[in-house]
């Protein structure tokens, strides 16, 4: 059992149980901080993966700006969600059966997949050339500038589109969402 | 060495779980949680598979920061259209918002 | 210097060894010990700090500061941590008790966690991650995030309030913080901390980008929250604002984090644009490379200082807009300016120096002319409405 084989044990256990909790926890707000544990978990996993670029974008992104987006969302809606109230609908037993057997399936997919893995890995770009190969292709009229482009138009849209359905109606709502 | 199959599986795990806290929750918030986990699962198998499979080609990693933006646009645009029905609604329970329904 | 550190770590690694554990998980648990050595430095800072700063506060405003306890005040921020450290944590009724313990502890880690890749000396860095910046922004963030704990833990609304305008506050500046960042990233071609330094050798950013050193000095006074932009944490404002609660060892979680942070980015300052290690005789001996990181550091953190002591505070409203309405258009365009410039200067050296600094001459100029424009227009949409009365005395004015 090597070192990284520990490391992955231990990052693979906290990302999971973190997952569980984030799924399970009645009290919404610890929902959230089990959320941004998984995802710190994520980023370790990505590191590991040999990939400290998107481990560091992986924090600046989800950890960062979704994370705390979905706190403050808690934060404004939390007077009507008591935690007396049962945190599962009705189906909840079927949706675990469901979700165990998807789980079943891939993991024999997941089996029969690795089996045909190469023993060895290959060995990775180094850092900086591997940044700049990757920041390349992001603009290469021959490789993925096309997917670039429109996710940035996406990204434009889903922020103009976000003030918009947020934004309170004038001279509508309350006089504390006024400014 | 780690095997492949082992991040698979966390990945499977993770989606798995994700889905089951999309399906089985009642506050609107905690669903998109859990479609953050699924995406974040997504993201773990494109980054093994490239790790593993093609290392020396970066599709697998432009397709990861893909999904990276896709995400944050959907958790803001979804996260302000569940602050505006609780305004209008004064409710985040998913099984209340059931206006269409007939 | 660097053989110093090499051969500490290479007895502690014989040691380990000879005990009979594994050489890779003696690698690991080596990492974490210089870890926690770095972290414990880097807040045991905060002693000298205070000091510093509260001495330096007084004599701007014409009194002493504190010079009762030990020669000259030196020993005062003991004192006070051994106050905090008696005083009794208070947790309020309501309030949920993990997420109201956490929060400090994650605003420290925040502002401990930069030091991980600060370029202290040619060949000491804790951890030479090639996209060292991005690295540095998002586990400042981090930060905002345990405000945002703090408030909402603490069941009480004047805390929340604070801590909403904390977070927008925080938020708001780290956009042209990130933006003032790319420019260092664009002339020197990478991310990484280390590089960053080495390739100030000729010339420090500062003579290179001058704009986007003072947006991002700007920005990150703001981030912290003191300086002209501490209307989260005065007195007269809203009771405190996100510590309200926080009594004890909890507070002083708070204020020392506060410290450290002023203190963290004067060091990335001093890195980023002043050219850290830099200077004549760094590359031969090490030493003189971290005598002259520290120097710089002291010399923008004085700086950090002097603006505190100076600039009176701005409201909410007007912080709000100074950001969204001027920094932020302001570091876009210095960014793309620079982008155009740095790829029309070919020929390194002084040519490169000349474009640069003629560009960012331009953009100064610009912005002064397009300030006056808009406070010409302002002034004239507030005139009518004090030129209607007295018609008698038009005359005069008109000849006078």
């Amino acid at each position: 059992m090597t070192v990284e084989q520990v490391l992955f044990l231990i990052t693979g256990a906290v990302t999971l149980i973190a997952a569980v909790m984030v799924v399970t926890s009645p009290r919404l707000v610890h929902a959230g901080l089990w959320l941004i544990m998984a995802l710190a978990g994520m980023a370790v996993l990505f590191v590991l993966l040999e990939n400290g670029f998107l481990a560091v974008v992986q924090v600046a992104i989800y950890i960062d700006a979704i994370a705390i987006l979905i706190i403050i969302t808690v934060m404004l809606t939390r007077a009507v969600m008591r935690e007396t109230e049962p945190q599962m609908n009705r189906l909840w037993v079927l949706a675990g059966l469901g979700a165990s057997m998807l789980f079943a399936g891939l993991m024999a997919i997941a089996l029969q997949l690795g089996a045909t893995a190469p023993a060895s890995l290959a060995a990775v770009l180094e850092p900086e050339a591997g940044l700049e190969l990757l920041g390349r292709s992001l603009v290469d009229v021959d490789a993925f500038i096309l997917p670039f482009e429109v996710a940035s138009v996406l990204l434009v849209a889903a922020l103009i589109g976000a003030i918009v359905v947020a934004m309170v109606p004038r001279g509508g709502a309350s006089a504390q969402d006024g400014r | 060495m780690i095997p492949l199959s082992w991040y698979l599986i966390l990945a499977a795990a993770l989606f798995c779980v994700g889905l089951f806290g999309v399906l089985a929750r009642r506050n609107a918030v905690a669903i998109l949680m859990g479609i953050e986990l699924m995406l974040n699962a997504v993201n773990l198998n494109l980054l093994a598979f490239w790790r593993y499979l093609h290392s020396d080609q970066v599709s697998g990693q432009v397709f990861v920061i893909i999904v990276f933006a896709v995400a944050a646009a959907e958790a803001a645009v979804g996260l302000a259209l569940i602050i505006s029905i609780y305004r209008r609604r004064q409710t985040v329970a998913a099984e209340e918002i059931d206006m269409l329904k007939w | 210097m660097v053989d110093l550190f090499s051969g500490i770590d290479q007895f502690l690694k014989d040691l380990l060894i000879g005990l009979g554990l594994q050489p890779a998980f003696v690698a690991v648990l080596l990492k974490f010990a210089a870890a926690a050595v770095l972290g414990t430095i880097s807040v045991s800072l905060a002693i000298v700090l205070i000091w510093v700063e509260r001495k330096l506060v007084a004599r701007i405003q014409d009194r002493l500061g504190p010079n009762r306890v030990g020669p000259f005040g030196l020993l005062q921020t003991i004192a006070d941590a051994l106050k905090l450290l008696t005083k009794e944590v208070l947790i309020p009724d309501g309030a949920d008790r993990i997420v109201f313990r956490l929060a400090p502890l994650l605003v420290v880690a925040s502002v401990v966690a930069v030091w991980a890749v600060m370029p202290l000396a040619p060949g000491l860095i804790g951890s030479d991650v090639n996209v060292g910046l991005l690295y540095v922004i998002s586990i400042g963030a981090v930060g905002t995030l345990g405000v945002m704990l703090a408030g909402m833990s603490s069941n009480n609304k004047y805390a929340l309030l604070g801590a909403f305008r904390t977070v927008a506050q925080m938020v708001s500046y780290a956009v042209p913080m990130i933006l003032s960042l790319l420019v260092p990233t664009l002339l020197a071609g990478s991310m990484g901390m280390a590089a960053i330094v080495e390739a100030q050798g000729q010339f420090p950013f500062l003579l290179l980008a001058p704009l986007a050193a003072l947006i991002f000095l700007i920005s990150s006074i703001a981030e912290v929250g003191r300086g002209p932009f501490d209307l989260l944490e005065a007195e007269s404002e809203i009771v405190a604002g996100y510590h309200i609660e926080y009594s004890g060892m909890t507070f002083g979680m708070f204020f020392v984090g506060e410290f450290v942070h002023a203190f963290t980015i004067s060091a990335l300052t001093a890195v980023i644009f002043l050219g850290g290690w830099q200077g004549p005789g760094a590359q031969a001996y090490p030493l003189l490379g971290l005598l002259y990181f520290v120097l710089k550091t002291s010399v923008v953190y004085f700086i950090v200082i002097w603006v505190r002591g100076t600039f009176p505070r701005i409201r909410i409203d007007q912080m709000n807009a100074f950001n969204w309405k001027f920094i932020t258009p302001l570091a876009l365009v210095v960014l793309m300016v620079t982008a155009v410039v740095d790829k029309l200067a070919v020929g390194g050296g002084f040519t490169r120096l000349a474009f640069h600094l003629s560009a960012n001459g331009i953009i100064v100029l610009l912005t002064l002319v397009a300030l006056r424009v808009y406070a010409r227009a302002t002034r004239q949409a507030q005139q009518p409405a004090e030129e209607i009365p007295s018609p008698v005395q038009q005359p005069e004015a008109a000849g006078g």
